[in-house]
């Protein structure tokens, strides 16, 4: 078990070393960094400054060292529009998209593995077609369509609820959050609920074909013949059985969620990350950009490990290797 | 002095609707078990003899169904029961064992919970009373350190080991019957002459009646009373084990005996019956067994109906063989 | 389902698939009404884009037809000259229905080309990757994982921020998006098809190697990549169409129906819904058309759940 954890974290770091390769060529080798890293109004002096001050005119390994080297030291360059350090900033920013993507994740589990579970027991039914073919708009639908019409249906034409920013926030077991307010809670749910939506389809799907594809197997058959009933053959038996795979699609999608978030930030001017990047990538804010990039590159990478590791310990026939009778 | 036998087949039909027709899997078989003995149930892959077994339990799965016939245990009618009386009965009254004991036992859950469940269905028991059952049921088909063994998953044991732990599931309410669907056909050869004496000696102790299927004639020579042969859906011939095994009534069932290895001489071509068992869809006018039989004539174009030879000898066909002198 | 008594099932073939077996499949997939509706649509849709200069009412991108004046019209308007605004009018005065057209037309292509694209760059890297094994499928493989790793959005945000606007960054962004996809999948089938006793045989005929990748393993490939490949298409239109809504996706001049989506987003609350809502409407009629082929296609192609 040690010794795959450390293999992992060998594996994360150079994945983490190449994406920070590709990154330091892509903005400092490709194009001229010098625009890259100054702001468009510059004038020639400045340039010149800037270039010896940046260490532009030495050679590229060397810059890449350096960059490197500030790297891990948290200095990702500060950003042109706030002027303040670019990490400082996405961290600041951070928290409200954590906020938003786990309830997302939250609501599309909570809906989705029932409605799956509930299909896939029915087979060929109307209920299951109406399901699947539900859950075939979920993911048609792009996201900012979605977030469009929720706007139109809940906000402007219903009133209910509201379609911008993010509310007040209160502080719940220490931490600074939405659900401690109820307009905190009202301004969270139409954003979440949209951000929710294609990964809902995501459970309804994979919960459905794990049932479909479990029901036929003959410990089912043999866990009947000891008279167990139908809702414990469900329940403890099936449930645990492709919750396993689920649970580990569901560690994986959360970088996706967080990654998705960067739509229905914009489209519900919440203030998080993604809609950080977008401004930042129209502000042409490029320190900001690839401090962005290295941030988000490494919850990834954390996120894989865990789940990595979660697999390994929630599957028995993993985590036990070896020690047949 | 015939006591009323525990178990009475009469003309059980069991068809399944498939897109490419329905297939007859059972078409019309009729046998009883009589309390403590042990009935052979054999024959070829697609004869049939698995799907009996299911359709005693009501273990069938779709798009299977009983269509005809009956089933009557202890007098009870079993054919068209309610859900809940099968429940009721299975695993209390009538046990089964799988073929297959790497699918057998849910590979997720310790064999301690697959224990206790099949304890606490049918009777309210602690959960602590119920693990000591748990062991001492174990204990019994000779696991060694039974209460470690139980807190372990399923893929820790060998075959030989979870089919010992199947076995011991079903002999623990001390049912009247147990079904064995060919408990020993994924085993080596050397544990499943254990298994064989195991099953016999827990029977032979508790009373319980025995339905061991396997396409092995070797098998029921050893161990059974009665046996049953089936082709393709029906049975073909029964009586008691050494009678149809000395003096085979059915060219089917004496081409099975020949074919046994140790039967033939050493250096003699071994013996086979020529062809090959029908597929359900193409199923010969008449005795099934027409193409592949020497005897077969004319008359054999019709469906062969069963008739006694003497006493509890049964056959279907118009030329059984004479009894050998 | 018990294998005791399986019904003889229709056996791989070895060699390209018969005719027989097409109408069988053809079959299977007509059995749901719906899927045979949303492939009828599918091919509508891809009729209108294909012939759109002739279909279309209005050509779009000609400034001498607009008018600015007939801008913001409701649907069903009709204009001084006596042509009428089927689906109403835009911003700067342009015919919804022509625009949408055209529209649809963009997102297809980009769609498409990039679906396609995506899968010839995926299947070849997935064959050498079976074929070749050892460090080489290894090292593939790691680069698939890797990429797979990252949601679409993201990759694809970034790389166009780097690259800039334009259709053919939009298609090479897609295209980088989706390669992974089917170089895994294609590469899994070709494991297996690899190791199958007909492969051996062939070899031992004296076929060529990529006689035997292309003119065998592959065809026995295709059902996955057919699958995946059709959704992914769906994928590639709904992913342009969030790019241009954010606004990187295609410039204004060659407008999809992601930016016409985008447009018309602050007309929205005023209550010209038409030109938000109209386009949004076609978009999603066509990827939900497709997917449900995809979908159907799936349950068809997947033996396992043949019974």
């Amino acid at each position: 078990m040690l010794v795959f954890v450390i293999r992992r974290l060998l594996q994360s770091a150079l994945v983490l070393l190449a994406v920070s390769l590709v990154v330091f060529a892509g903005i400092y080798a490709i194009g001229n960094p010098v625009d890259i890293l100054l702001p468009d109004d510059a004038n020639e002096t400045e340039r010149q400054a800037a270039i010896r001050a940046l260490g532009l005119d030495r050679p590229l390994l060397v810059q890449y060292g350096i960059f490197l080297l500030k790297a891990v030291q948290g200095d990702l360059g500060t950003s042109f529009v706030y002027n303040i350090p670019s990490i400082e900033l996405i961290f600041s920013r951070l928290p409200a998209t954590l906020e938003l993507a786990m309830c997302a994740l939250f609501i599309s589990i909570a809906v989705g593995i029932p409605l799956g579970l509930w299909a896939g027991l029915r087979p060929g039914t109307k209920t299951d077609e109406a399901i699947v073919t539900g859950s075939i708009l979920g993911f048609s639908l792009p996201s900012f369509w979605q977030g469009l019409m929720l706007i139109m249906i809940f906000s402007v034409t219903l009133g209910w609820l509201p379609s911008n920013g993010r509310g007040a926030t209160g502080t719940l077991f220490g931490i600074e959050t939405s659900f401690a307010t109820w307009d905190g809670f009202t301004h969270l749910l139409l954003p979440a609920i949209n951000l929710s939506l294609f990964k809902l389809a995501l459970m309804i799907r994979l919960t459905r074909a794990g049932v479909r594809e479990t029901m036929p197997l003959d410990f089912i058959k043999f866990a009947r013949a000891k008279g167990v009933s139908e809702t414990r053959i469900v329940l403890a038996h099936v449930l645990k059985y492709i919750l396993v795979p689920i649970i580990t699609v569901i560690g994986m999608e959360l970088g996706a969620v967080i990654a998705f978030a960067t739509v229905t930030e914009t489209i519900f001017a919440w203030p998080g990350m993604g809609k950080l990047i977008i401004d930042s990538i129209n502000k042409l804010d490029r320190p900001v950009i690839v401090a962005y990039l290295m941030v988000v590159t490494l919850m990834f990478i954390v996120i894989n490990l865990v789940v990595d590791i979660l697999y390994a310990l929630l599957d028995p026939r993993v985590r036990i290797k070896g020690q047949t009778v | 002095m015939p006591d009323e036998a525990l178990l009475t087949v009469r003309d059980l039909r069991t068809h399944f609707e498939t897109r490419q027709g329905v297939v007859k899997a059972v078409d019309g078989v009729s046998l009883d078990v009589r309390r403590g003995e042990i009935l052979g149930l054999v024959g070829e892959s697609g004869s049939g003899k698995s799907i009996t077994g299911f359709s005693i339990l009501g273990l069938l799965d779709a798009p299977g169904r009983i269509v005809g016939g009956s089933i009557r245990f202890k007098g009870e009618e079993l054919v068209g029961a309610s859900p809940e009386r099968m429940r009721a009965l299975r695993g209390r009254e009538i046990a089964m064992v799988f073929q297959d004991p790497m699918m057998t036992l849910n590979p997720v859950l310790r064999i301690d919970t697959q224990i206790i469940e099949a304890i606490q269905v049918h009777e309210r028991i602690s959960t602590r009373a119920a693990r000591a059952r748990a062991s001492a049921a174990l204990q019994r088909v000779g696991i060694p350190s039974p209460d470690e063994r139980l807190k372990a998953y399923p893929h820790q044991f060998s075959g030989g080991m979870r089919q010992r732990v199947a076995i011991a599931i079903a002999l623990l309410h001390r049912p009247a019957l147990v079904i064995a669907d060919e408990p020993t056909t994924a085993l080596d050869v050397t544990i499943q002459a254990q298994i064989i004496f195991e099953m016999q000696k827990l029977c032979a102790e508790s009373g319980t009646a025995l339905i061991w299927i396997t396409h092995d004639l070797a098998v029921i020579d050893g161990m059974g009373d009665r046996v049953c042969v089936m082709y393709a859906g029906r049975v073909v011939e029964s009586g008691a084990v050494r009678d149809v095994i000395s003096s085979p009534a059915h060219p089917y069932a004496r081409g099975l005996i020949d074919s046994i290895p140790s039967r033939n001489e050493r250096g003699k071509r071994l013996s086979q019956i020529p062809g090959a068992p029908p597929t359900p869809f193409s199923l010969p006018q008449g005795c099934p067994f027409r193409p592949r039989c020497g005897r077969a004539d004319a008359a054999c174009l019709e469906v062969p109906q069963e008739t006694t030879l003497r006493g509890e000898r049964r056959v279907r066909c118009f030329h059984p063989l004479e009894e050998s002198v | 389902m018990n294998s005791e008594i399986s019904p003889t099932a229709p056996t791989a073939s070895s060699s390209t698939v018969d005719e027989s077996r097409l109408r069988m499949l053809w079959r299977e997939y007509a059995e749901r009404r719906g899927a045979v509706v949303a492939l009828i649509v599918c091919v509508v849709l891809l009729a209108a884009a294909i012939l759109a200069p002739i279909i279309a009412p209005q050509n779009p991108y000609d400034l001498s037809v607009i008018d600015i004046f007939d801008s913001r019209l409701p649907p069903g308007s009709v204009n001084p000259a006596g042509f009428t605004y089927w689906l109403g009018t835009d911003g700067q005065g342009r015919d919804m229905l022509s625009a949408m057209i055209y529209g649809l037309r963009l997102s297809l292509f980009v769609g498409v080309l990039s679906g396609l694209l995506a899968i010839s760059a995926g299947v070849t890297v997935g064959l050498i990757a079976a074929y070749a094994g050892g460090a080489v499928d290894a090292l593939l493989m790691r680069v698939v994982d890797f990429m797979l790793g990252f949601p679409a959005i993201l990759v694809a945000l970034i790389l166009l921020a780097v690259l800039g606007q334009g259709v053919d960054k939009v298609i090479f962004a897609l295209v980088m998006v989706q390669w992974a996809y089917f170089a895994r999948a294609v590469r899994g089938t070709a494991m297996i098809e690899r190791n199958k006793e007909y492969v051996e045989a062939a070899i031992s005929l004296g076929l060529s190697r990529p006689r035997i990748v292309f003119g065998h393993i592959l065809p026995n490939c295709m059902p996955p990549i057919i699958v995946i490949g059709t959704m992914q298409i769906a994928h590639a239109i709904s992913t342009e169409a969030t790019l241009s809504f954010l606004g990187l996706g295609l410039p204004i001049t060659e407008p999809s129906l992601g930016l016409l989506i985008a447009n018309g987003f602050s007309f929205l609350l005023s209550g010209l819904y038409w030109i938000s809502v109209f386009p949004g409407l076609l978009l999603l009629v066509t990827i939900f058309s497709i997917n449900i082929v995809g979908d159907r296609l799936r349950d068809v192609l997947n033996p396992r759940l043949q019974k």
